[in-house]
């Protein structure tokens, strides 16, 4: 277990080191000169020499490639993601202001995921042909081909915009600017009237995962409800519920928690088309905007805090291996 | 999406072959083809007698042939593949049937009437011009970055999966590493380096995509290479480039195919969020994402703007996708 941590760990710390150097070559050596993106200001004028040579003096632009390098590093190490181009801002304080945002939207579409996806992709499994496999499949197949951002706008519109311009009731209509006031119990559950904004993009932001997640479930259940474990079960009497619950369940969920904690890796940094359309102030919309702003520092920072998420989701999922199948020991090949 | 199995049993492709050549001169080498199966000097006579002699297996089928009668019965990848040949009949013709994309004549954001069947976008423009011109380029950027994509991943995988050792580890941490990185994330971090547009666009995509291809090719490698075959291959002193090009590369083939399928969908789908985002395809190339990102600002006045071109993504994508699917069924490939 501890050997497993320590190689888990050190598994990650080369990943998000890999990922800062991959950042690094593609921004630093590749791109143009940083500083004259900044005294251009985004727009094609041709900047003063002396403001370029003042910024590249002040953000240490003037040193060598491999010295640039090795200062970053240094400052990434002491967990210094450096400060923003564009508004002076250290990149740690946009990460602590837009973190909540995207971890409270990515939590909600996780728990919309979980009990939707499964819930749909076991009564699939159990009634097969049935109507509602048959509504399970083509849901998960169409939902799988919408692009998000049509899914989000068309949600918006109908619930968002249609609701207040038709006067439907009040239950029905759904603010969708931002993520409303700070009201959250425990920084997580909505408070009082703050739950409707956190719907619709809950939902957006689940809906390609729900429908993943739910034929990943119907397939392995029907994979596990073949085993010669399952007929054994059965052959000696045991209950329906308690063959599905006790033998199937359990080991059809390895392959679903995998998918579902990976999901919830990429959805607090990929969140980045729902968030647009919403309007979110979350990470995956600063990195888009830094990203066509060529605030370099930011758009780094962002992603190396993404990739950690991601990283560190992973190995969770990982250990919770060892509990849906002992048969997988945390000290070989996971 | 059910397996099927036959009366009597599937022969598998190589599974006839393999048993004339057990059956004949070689028993020692299980695995040769039907060519080499001849050179093994059987006669006609000989091969129909043995084939009579399978009985009720019945006569043996390619693997192609196997897995097209399997994916005909699959009628959601029928109606995909219909879908797919459609879209790319549109695409081949319809060019020549619609009227100019870039035409700003008509009257702005008009309905669908008889002149425009989609209507007319904000400029004035043809709708189903515009849409027609869309899915063209759609399948233009899917197809490029999905070739150039598998190419890389066949040369990285195999190149990891046969020499094996620090090659592999060092390749495959460099994929585990690309992989740790948001897709979106890093296409966004490679488009504001490479700049825009459509060729930008396919580079970003062919980079950011090959990963999973290369780890599928990479693990069929590892696993051929210590077959019996390969090992006779090698003791014949056949040249190793034959042998990864004749002898490995078509027995990882499967799960290539059905990446490639699925691949294009994703391609085209991850080339409408780039051009929604702003920063793929630029005006006034007509892309479908970015007739999206434009349409936000009058949806309700007018809703065809997004609809049309919303439905066009939907149909490509779906149609590679249920393609993808059959092709995973019907070629019996796990883990893709």
């Amino acid at each position: 277990m501890a050997s497993f941590l320590l190689r888990r760990t050190l598994q990650l710390v080369l990943v998000v080191w890999g990922g800062a150097t991959l950042l690094f070559l593609i921004f630093f050596v590749v791109s143009g000169n940083p500083a004259e993106i900044i005294a251009s200001g985004g727009g094609a004028r041709n900047p003063d020499p002396q403001v370029v040579a003042n910024l590249e003096k002040q953000y240490g632009l003037d040193k060598s490639r491999p010295e640039q390098y090795r200062d970053y590093i240094a400052r990434l190490a002491r967990g210094d993601l450096g400060t923003s181009y564009r508004t002076r801002e250290p990149v740690v304080d946009i990460v602590k202001r837009r973190a909540p945002t995207s971890l409270r939207v990515a939590f909600w579409a996780l728990i919309i995921e979980t009990f939707v996806g499964i819930g749909s992709g076991m009564i699939s499994a159990r009634k097969r042909n049935s109507i509602g496999d048959w509504v399970t499949t083509i849901a998960a197949v169409v939902l799988s081909a919408i692009p998000v951002f049509v899914l989000a706008f068309l949600i918006k519109q109908v619930t968002g915009v249609m609701a207040y311009q038709h006067g439907w009731p009040q239950w029905a209509r759904f603010p969708t600017i931002g993520l409303g006031d700070d009201e959250w119990f425990f920084g997580i559950i909505p408070n009082g009237g703050t739950w409707k904004y956190v719907v619709q993009p809950a939902f957006v932001l689940a809906a390609v995962s729900t429908a993943v997640l739910a034929r990943i479930t119907r397939t392995s259940m029907l994979e596990t409800m073949r085993l010669d474990h399952v007929r054994t079960a059965r052959a000696k009497g045991l209950a329906e519920k308690q063959v599905m619950r006790r033998h199937v369940l359990r080991n059809a969920m390895i392959p679903v928690v995998t998918v579902i904690g990976i999901d919830f890796g990429t959805a607090v940094g990929v969140a980045v088309l729902t968030e647009t359309v919403f309007n979110l102030q979350g990470l995956g919309s600063q990195i888009v905007r830094s990203a066509v702003d060529r605030d370099l520092p930011v758009v780094l920072g962002l992603t190396m805090v993404v990739t950690l998420v991601y990283g560190i989701t992973t190995m969770v999922v990982d250990l919770s291996y060892a509990y849906f199948n002992p048969r997988v020991r945390l000290g070989d090949d996971v | 999406m059910t397996p099927t199995t036959g009366p009597g049993g599937e022969p598998t492709a190589d599974g006839a072959p393999d048993m004339v050549a057990v059956g004949g001169h070689s028993p020692s080498d299980a695995a040769v083809t039907a060519t080499e199966a001849v050179e093994l000097e059987l006669t006609t006579q000989e091969l129909a007698d043995l084939d009579s002699s399978l009985g009720d297996v019945g006569p043996g089928r390619s693997l192609s042939a196997d897995a097209w009668r399997r994916f005909k019965r699959n009628r959601l990848a029928m109606f995909g593949l219909a879908l797919c040949l459609f879209l790319i009949v549109v695409a081949v013709v319809g060019p020549f049937l619609v009227k100019d994309p870039l035409n700003t004549d008509g009257l702005a954001k008009e309905s669908p009437t008889n002149q425009h069947w989609f209507g007319t976008d904000t400029l004035g423009r043809d709708v189903l011009a515009r849409v027609v011109y869309g899915i063209r380029l759609s399948l233009i950027i899917g197809f490029i970055a999905t070739a150039v994509e598998t190419l890389i991943g066949i040369v990285v995988g195999a190149v990891a999966g046969w020499f094996r050792g620090i090659t592999d580890t060092i390749l495959m941490r460099f994929v585990d590493i690309m992989l740790g990185v948001p897709y979106l994330v890093l296409a966004l971090a490679l488009v504001s380096v490479i700049g825009r547009g459509v060729s930008a666009v396919v580079i970003t995509l062919a980079v950011t995509a090959w990963l999973q291809t290369a780890r599928n090719v990479r693990a069929g490698f590892l696993q051929v290479r210590e077959l019996e075959y390969v090992e006779a291959a090698k003791a014949l002193g056949v040249p190793t480039r034959r042998i990864i090009g004749r002898h490995v590369l078509p027995n990882v083939f499967q799960p290539i195919i059905v990446l490639v399928a699925v691949g294009v969908g994703g391609a085209i789908l991850a080339e409408a969020a780039l051009s929604f985002l702003g920063v793929g395809v630029q005006p006034p190339d007509p892309s479908l994402g970015l007739m999206i990102a434009q349409s936000q600002s009058s949806f309700s006045t007018a809703p065809h703007l997004l609809i049309f071109p919303g439905m066009a993504i939907i149909i490509t994508v779906l149609g590679f996708l249920l393609v993808g699917d059959g092709l995973r069924d019907a070629l019996d490939v796990k883990d893709t």
